[in-house]
């Protein structure tokens, strides 16, 4: 009956790790543009909430994950226009967006709580879900488990080897050359914050539409800024943000694998753990990978003077 | 200096519309300053009977919760249906604040002469709104202060879950069972151990499993804690968190079997696996409030209600549950009415081995649910 400990963890950190790797791919794409959003965490939340809405009233949810990545998109417009136009605080702006997203989605979602839906179909791979140990983890999920791993090689793809990424890169590094360059460094700027929100939108409908199966208000609690935490850890590489959700996720499934099976550590400490790691991942990478940080980054505080 | 102003500007603005945002999902009544009736300036509600009488509910959340909240929104319903003259006025999401009051005042103000402040938090908010409108009737669930125009109710439903354990355990194949709850809290802790006890009763190889979620509602990490104790062999699972729709749901999913609480609407979403459950039922005590209230004779108590008193009901049983058991369940439940039974008779030991209940004698439940830090034998989990 019971499934052995390291499977189990190993499902639960795919389940738990594919919001966290869309949000964390989105805002890889939004900071090698030279922006540090934040509001990430509001960006999944709006994400979770339309895209839920949309599949309450079409009755589809993959029309669902469409609505959430538009509505993740737009919605990162607002960052955009603060943060590229007005030039505000960027720090500040997505905190502020952070909040205005969970008093917005409130509302949108508020005749929302407690409707059942249609989620996200599981598929079972003919075969393959039946191999020993490797089967029920690898492959068995939904439409977003299984495009992890093609969505990290998309995103990699567009940001090293197409112009649009190069342009994008060049932006992030020094706007004032890119834009001698010839480019126009806000509207790349604005694409990488809408292609961003895209992203970080399918993560918080993973949440809403196959995990948890339903809308409740503020219900990313706090797995958009672990994603953020996760963007430094892979050191801006969408690739090895594969292995920085796997591995966050893992403590989210770590901790509850291991309440479940009647360890004697606090289950206060054990919750700890994702938090934590990511401190952790800031103490150890945090100062060493700062030369692999794009450097329009270390202009965060840029407008403020 | 123009570049500096306009930012803030925008700053500004865009603080400005989140505060907005935030107040406006959090009291969503809409304050219309015409519904300042005369109906508020009418005789002492207390003393004279009267015909009409409008009620004001504050939730704290969503009542289509499928839990605590919309337990509470049917109980109004229904005593809407049973008296047609009642009118009620509800406001949703409201947070256990200042804000509170702010809602409770506005509602006085629309002529309500009941207010049902239907969260915990709630308690401080309407004692000092209570003091402010000696004419205007409280009822508070599950308050520990009463005022003279405000008593507090509840439902114990510790000896209900003697009853869930028997039905999980004649049911369970793995004699294994799960638990998750948000906060290791001396009530729940007593609700556990009364599950066990009754599992025990009927099973004593049986062994509870507790997942501690640190959180009232996260419903991605509630699937996870319910995907954990699958992994772990456990099958039926089982939960006080604000919500039991995902823990049933993902129970579903993951072809283990489930026991709901705080609302029995929350069976729709929990398939063939679903045993049954314990939902408030509140409507005939908020029948009898309004009633008291319109007649003059409304007093000020603390009425709790256990098993026999129909403040909560024992869910209608899954396919899955036999005739046998559901015989056995009925028997007991009538033993516990006629006190015949009493869920915490000793020798009981806590998961240590230490005996916490002497044998010969029995725990006092309303004692318990204020000052149990442990888990009895046989239920596993750290809550410390």
């Amino acid at each position: 009956m019971s499934t052995p400990f390291a499977q189990g963890v190993a499902a639960g950190a795919i389940r738990s790790g594919t919001s966290i790797l869309y949000g964390a791919l989105g805002e890889v794409i939004v900071e090698r543009a030279g922006m540090v959003n934040l509001g990430l965490e509001g960006c999944m939340l709006v994400g979770a909430c339309f895209g839920f809405v949309a599949t309450a009233e079409t009755g589809n949810a993959y029309i669902g994950l469409i609505a959430a990545a538009l509505a993740g998109g737009v919605f990162n417009q607002l960052f955009g226009f603060l943060v590229v136009t007005r030039r505000a605080n960027q720090l500040a702006s997505g905190l502020t967006l952070m909040f205005f997203s969970l008093g917005l989605t409130a509302i949108v979602g508020k005749d929302y709580v407690g409707r059942k839906v249609q989620g996200l179909d599981t598929w079972h791979m003919p075969l393959l879900s039946d191999i020993r140990w490797v089967g029920p983890v690898l492959f068995r999920g939904d439409l977003l488990t299984f495009g992890m791993v093609p969505m990290a090689l998309a995103v990699w793809y567009a940001l090293y080897r197409t112009r649009w990424g190069l342009s994008l890169r060049t932006v992030g590094e020094n706007r004032t050359a890119a834009f001698a360059a010839g480019l126009r460094p806000e509207r790349i700027q604005y694409q990488a914050l809408f292609v961003g929100g895209m992203l970080g939108g399918l993560g918080g409908a993973h949440l809403s539409l196959s995990y948890a199966g339903v809308w409740v208000e503020g219900m990313t609690s706090g797995r958009g800024f672990i994603a953020v935490a996760l963007v430094i850890f892979a050191s801006w590489q969408p690739l090895r943000a594969i292995a920085g959700a796997l591995l966050f996720g893992g403590a989210i499934a770590f901790q509850l694998q291991l309440q479940a099976r009647d360890t004697s550590i606090s289950p206060f400490l054990l919750d700890m753990l994702p938090y934590l790691l990511t401190l952790l991942v800031l103490l150890v990478w945090g100062r060493n990978r700062q030369y692999q940080m794009p450097q329009g980054l270390t202009e965060v505080f840029e407008g403020t003077s | 200096m123009r570049m500096k102003l306009r930012q803030s500007l925008a700053l500004a603005v865009t603080a400005v519309a989140t505060l907005a945002l935030v107040a406006c999902g959090g009291g969503s009544t809409s304050a219309s300053p015409t519904a300042a009736s005369s109906a508020s300036a009418g005789t002492s509600a207390t003393q004279a009977p009267a015909d009409k009488l409008i009620v004001g509910a504050i939730h704290v959340g969503s009542v289509k919760d499928n839990g605590y909240n919309q337990a509470m929104h049917e109980a109004l319903e229904q005593m809407k249906k049973n008296l047609p003259n009642v009118e009620v006025i509800e406001a949703e999401n409201v947070p256990e604040s200042a804000d509170a009051e702010r809602v409770m005042e506005n509602m006085i103000q629309k002529g309500a002469k009941l207010i049902l402040p239907l969260s915990f938090g709630y308690l401080d908010p309407a004692l000092n709104v209570a003091a402010k409108h000696p004419d205007v009737i409280f009822e508070h669930p599950a308050g520990f202060k009463q005022a003279p125009n405000l008593g507090t109710f509840w439902s114990d439903t510790t000896s209900m879950e003697y009853l869930m354990g028997i039905a999980a355990a004649k049911s369970t194949k793995s004699n294994k069972l799960g638990w998750i709850i948000g906060f290791p809290i001396p009530n729940i802790l007593t609700s556990i151990n009364a599950f066990e006890l009754g599992a025990q009763s009927v099973n004593p190889s049986v062994t509870t499993q507790v997942i501690v979620d640190n959180a009232w509602v996260d419903p991605a990490k509630e699937a996870e804690a319910v995907n954990a104790l699958a992994d772990s062999g456990v099958d039926v699972v089982t939960m006080i968190v604000d919500s039991p729709a995902t823990v049933v749901e993902t129970a579903d999913k993951r072809g283990i079997m489930s026991i709901g609480f705080h609302c029995l609407c929350v069976q729709q979403s929990a398939g063939n696996g679903w045993l049954t459950g314990i939902g408030f039922t509140w409507g005939d005590l908020f029948t009898q409030f309004a009633k008291d209230v319109m007649a003059g004779t409304w007093k000020s108590a603390n009425n709790v209600g256990t098993i026999g008193k129909g403040y909560a009901t024992i869910a209608p049983f899954g396919p899955k549950v036999t005739d046998d058991t559901k015989a056995l369940i009925d028997a007991k439940k009538a033993d516990i009415i006629a006190g015949k039974l009493n869920v915490f008779t000793g020798p009981i030991k806590d998961n240590g081995g230490k005996v916490v209940i002497e044998a010969g004698q029995t725990g006092n439940i309303p004692d318990l649910l204020g000052t149990t830090d442990y888990l009895v034998e046989g239920v596993s989990g750290k809550i410390k």
